[in-house]
């Protein structure tokens, strides 16, 4: 990275009061995320779609969240008014979610919808608003972007309908696309082929990425660095192509336990939670 | 032990009949475990269900299936079969019902069957899955995913059934719980010399656990292989290898020369 | 229960070890629940009220509220007849005392005719689909067509006048909604895995629908029943009103205000005591209904 970091999260906590006590749902996260991809891998209640929430401000009633530096491009995102945060969503961190029969509105056209999430952000004539959405579409590789534009969610295949979401969320230009199970609702070679498409358009246009993901296999192969997170903690921060030689017990053993086609027919071994790693301070930078 | 010719299964009429499952067969011997891999769409979920007998009213079904020396009718299923056939579903949060316990739960096969020692069978049943008594008295909602598949695996196998079928059974569940209840369903084969028949998209675990598969596409199967081919990574058809190729992970030269296939 | 653990320590223990224990668990966490919401804890004393109330009413009243006493007509309340008397002389409180246990007999006979038959219709055309769906459904239109007061004046018209003949025609034009909430909820089930687990087990079908759809159906049910029972009493106490109902001396609430009524400007608590009570009783069923939907699906916000 030659520039300054484009996001800034240091000690990160996200706690819920419940009747049986405090949770701590995210417990000192610290990371940076530069113009590359930053895949943040863990189970589920590891935290980390916590952690993508808490930086847009998203988190849910009953939540409290502070850091000690919450920052995008210089701007503190903490204690951000409410005019600041909604210029913010959508227009510089944008987020794509798991299934887009839950994301994208059911009763508006996609064109309708995508339109929308420009001119919040753009404010321009409906013509250049509905060309853009056009150049969008084809950008994602929707082969009848006419033909999109006047459907309706229901009306298009999964991958289609995620490629939509992606279309819909790069349209105000933001600068950092968060990314929660994104594909994970999809066939595996679908997935594949939406994660090619955000690609070209995260390098095309120098974004970051966060991709958030239980699937570390494939987090690997497709961002540039890793964080893996157990208990609200980050335990792990590596690069992709170092994710072999990684040293927490807890990668190791995500990575040991997964089934491989190269892999011996034997007994898979088995995760043995250690209670000391909700405790530790965390991987040494 | 298992064999079905010519299978399918058209949901609908007329213009709207959606030919779900289209000449199927298989055949699956005594204490294999078979594999049936495939997107979603591709019908294997369908098969599974019209062998057990449990797709819905409308769905017709033609072809000719059997179990052992048993063949079957339509959708009916004799009360043997039921003892003798089980299955596993794939959301661990949707298989239990949510106002029984899993004392209720495990419980009703063994009186359905009139089996008897039923408490017994039941204790055992835990036992065998890995959960000890103070689990008998829970509501679904007060235990884990992985702890209510073990109960599904559990109920599965009161009845000392031969055949189980697995949909999908560690696909809703985290990596390190999806381990354990695969080391489970290995042992527990062995033990009781189970013939499985596992539907799954992951391609991993399916040659984790069996021995030959068939990949469906669109209701067909485009190839039969052992999963030593897969190993070997020797599939004959480019739809097989292209879902080999994808469980590795983004290849972006690999994803570029993928192929629609329609 | 083990020795020196309280029946509280039982309800709240980690580990049950008895389905009753585990059944017992459940209610008490959802009267917890229930708890929490002072307007349902309202709801629910008023109808614990009227139990109590029509229980005791050998020892709370003064007389059985239907002898004549025309020396002591309309006498406005007092210490000796709190609520006044009637133009008969009666002590109205013990009427209001006896009359309860009239509108708890409605109560009862309309939700034991009615949650069965709307119940078993409900889940079986909603679980089997199909023809029998439809001839299901279209015989609860038309019940469903029906306005309630006509239908029961019609009824009363053939059968006679009576309260039990005004029960039977209240209960025959309520029971159509409970069995297309039943429906919804069994159309909903009929597809989940647990269902289809339990086919694979072999459970018949009516193993299925008595184990495995009513007890998700009996929730909604339940609640939109509470829910009803305002329209219910409010229905006989019309028809008590047009005098097709209880038939005199019964103090039937609605009764009394009906040949109340026209004492209504100067001796004002001649009808106006029963019209509180019904009010009283028609809104504690009402707030007890909401009370349980939110314990039962919080999800229906409002």
């Amino acid at each position: 990275m030659t520039d300054s970091p484009l996001l800034r999260v240091e000690d990160l906590h996200v706690r819920y009061n419940t009747p049986t006590g405090i949770v701590n749902a995210v417990s000192g996260v610290s990371f940076e995320l530069g113009r590359e991809k930053l895949g943040i891998v863990g189970e589920s209640g590891s935290g980390k779609s916590q952690t993508g929430r808490a930086i847009l401000g998203l988190t849910a009633t009953g939540g409290q969240v502070s850091a000690r530096r919450l920052e995008f491009d210089g701007t503190d995102l903490l204690n951000a008014d409410t005019r600041t945060m909604r210029r913010i969503r959508g227009g510089c961190i944008s987020m794509i979610m798991q299934d887009p029969k839950y994301s994208l509105n059911p009763v508006m056209t996609i064109g309708a919808q995508i339109e929308e999430a420009f001119l919040v952000h753009r404010p321009s004539s409906k013509a250049e608003a509905r060309q853009r959405t056009l150049d969008m579409l084809s950008a994602v590789k929707i082969r009848a972007p006419e033909r999109v534009y006047r459907a309706y969610p229901h009306e298009v295949s999964g991958g289609m309908g995620q490629r939509v979401m992606i279309a819909m969320m790069m349209i105000p230009e933001p600068d950092i696309i968060i990314a929660d199970e994104p594909t994970s609702a999809l066939d595996v070679t679908v997935q594949l082929q939406v994660l090619a498409v955000l690609d070209d358009m995260l390098s095309d246009r120098g974004m970051g990425l966060i991709f958030i993901s239980h699937d570390l296999n494939l987090v690997a192969s497709f961002c540039d660095r890793i964080l893996v997170m157990y208990g609200g903690k980050v335990v792990e921060e590596c690069a992709a192509t170092d994710l072999e030689q990684a040293t927490h017990p807890y990668t190791r053993g995500l990575l040991n336990c997964l089934p491989s086609l190269d892999g011996k027919r034997d007994e898979l071994p088995i995760l043995r939670r250690d209670p000391s790693w909700l405790t530790d301070a965390g991987p040494v930078e | 032990m298992i064999d079905i010719r010519n299978l399918n299964v058209v949901f609908g009429h007329g213009g709207n009949a959606h030919h779900a499952v289209r000449d199927f067969s298989m055949r699956i011997e005594a204490g294999q475990s078979y594999g049936l891999v495939g997107e979603s769409g591709s019908g294997k979920t369908t098969v599974l269900r019209a062998l057990a007998g449990i797709l819905e009213r409308v769905a017709r079904v033609s072809g000719e299936m059997s179990v052992g020396q048993e063949s079957l009718q339509g959708q009916q299923r004799s009360r043997d079969f039921r003892r003798r056939v089980q299955m596993v579903f794939q959301d661990p949060y949707g298989s239990l019902h949510p106002r029984h316990t899993v004392d209720t739960i495990l419980g009703e096969p063994a009186r359905v069957h009139r089996l008897d020692r039923i408490e017994q069978r039941v204790v055992q049943a835990l036992e065998e899955v890995g959960l000890d008594a103070s689990f008998r008295f829970r509501y679904p909602h007060q235990i884990s995913g992985g702890q209510r598949q073990r109960v599904s695996v559990a109920r599965a196998l009161i009845t000392e059934p031969e055949i189980v079928l697995l949909d999908e059974p560690t696909s809703a569940l985290d990596v390190s719980v999806q381990a354990e209840v695969l080391n489970l369903l290995m042992r527990l084969k062995r033990d009781h010399g189970l013939t499985y028949v596992l539907v799954s998209h992951n391609l991993a675990v399916v040659a984790h656990v069996c021995e030959a598969l068939s990949v469906m596409q669109n209701g067909s199967v485009v190839e039969t292989l052992g999963v030593q081919q897969l190993r070997d990574h020797s599939p004959q058809m480019p739809y097989t290898r292209q879902l080999l190729t994808a469980s590795f992970g983004y290849d972006r030269a690999a994803i570029d020369a993928f192929e629609e296939f329609a | 229960m083990a020795e020196g653990m309280t029946l509280r320590g039982w309800l709240l223990a980690e580990v049950p070890n008895s389905k009753w224990q585990a059944r017992a668990q459940r209610f008490y966490i959802g009267w917890l629940e229930f708890r929490r919401n002072p307007v349902a804890m309202i709801g629910l004393l008023i109808v614990l009220g009227l139990i109590f109330v029509a229980a005791l009413a050998p020892w709370i009243t003064f007389s059985d509220g239907l002898e004549p006493e025309l020396s002591n007509r309309l006498q406005a309340p007092s210490a000796a007849h709190w609520f006044g008397t009637d133009q008969l002389g009666r002590d109205i409180f013990d009427r209001i005392i006896w009359g309860s246990r009239i509108t708890l007999y409605i109560v009862g006979l309309v939700t034991i005719i009615v949650v069965p038959i709307g119940l078993v219709i409900g889940i079986i055309a909603g679980y089997l689909g199909g023809l029998v769906d439809s001839v299901l459904m279209r015989v609860t239109d038309i019940f469903l067509a029906f306005p309630r007061l006509i239908l029961a004046m019609a009824f009363v018209a053939v059968l006679g006048p009576g309260l039990e003949n005004a029960v039977l025609a209240i209960a025959l034009t309520t029971w159509s909604p409970f069995a297309r909430i039943a429906r919804a909820e069994a159309l909903t089930i009929r597809n989940s895995e647990f269902i289809l687990a339990a086919q694979v087990q072999g459970v018949g079908t009516v193993g299925i629908l008595t184990r495995h759809v009513t007890p998700l159906c009996l929730s909604s049910v339940i609640v939109r029943l509470t829910l009803d029972m305002a329209g219910i009493i409010l229905t006989a106490a019309g028809l008590g009103f047009l005098g097709l109902g209880a038939q005199p001396p019964t103090p039937e609430w609605g009764a009394m205000i009906s040949l109340g009524r026209q004492y209504l400007i100067d001796q004002w608590w001649v009808p106006t005591v029963p019209g509180i009570a019904i009010l009283v009783v028609s809104l504690g069923f009402n707030l007890l209904g909401d009370g349980l939907r939110d314990v039962f699906d919080p999800k229906s916000g409002g």
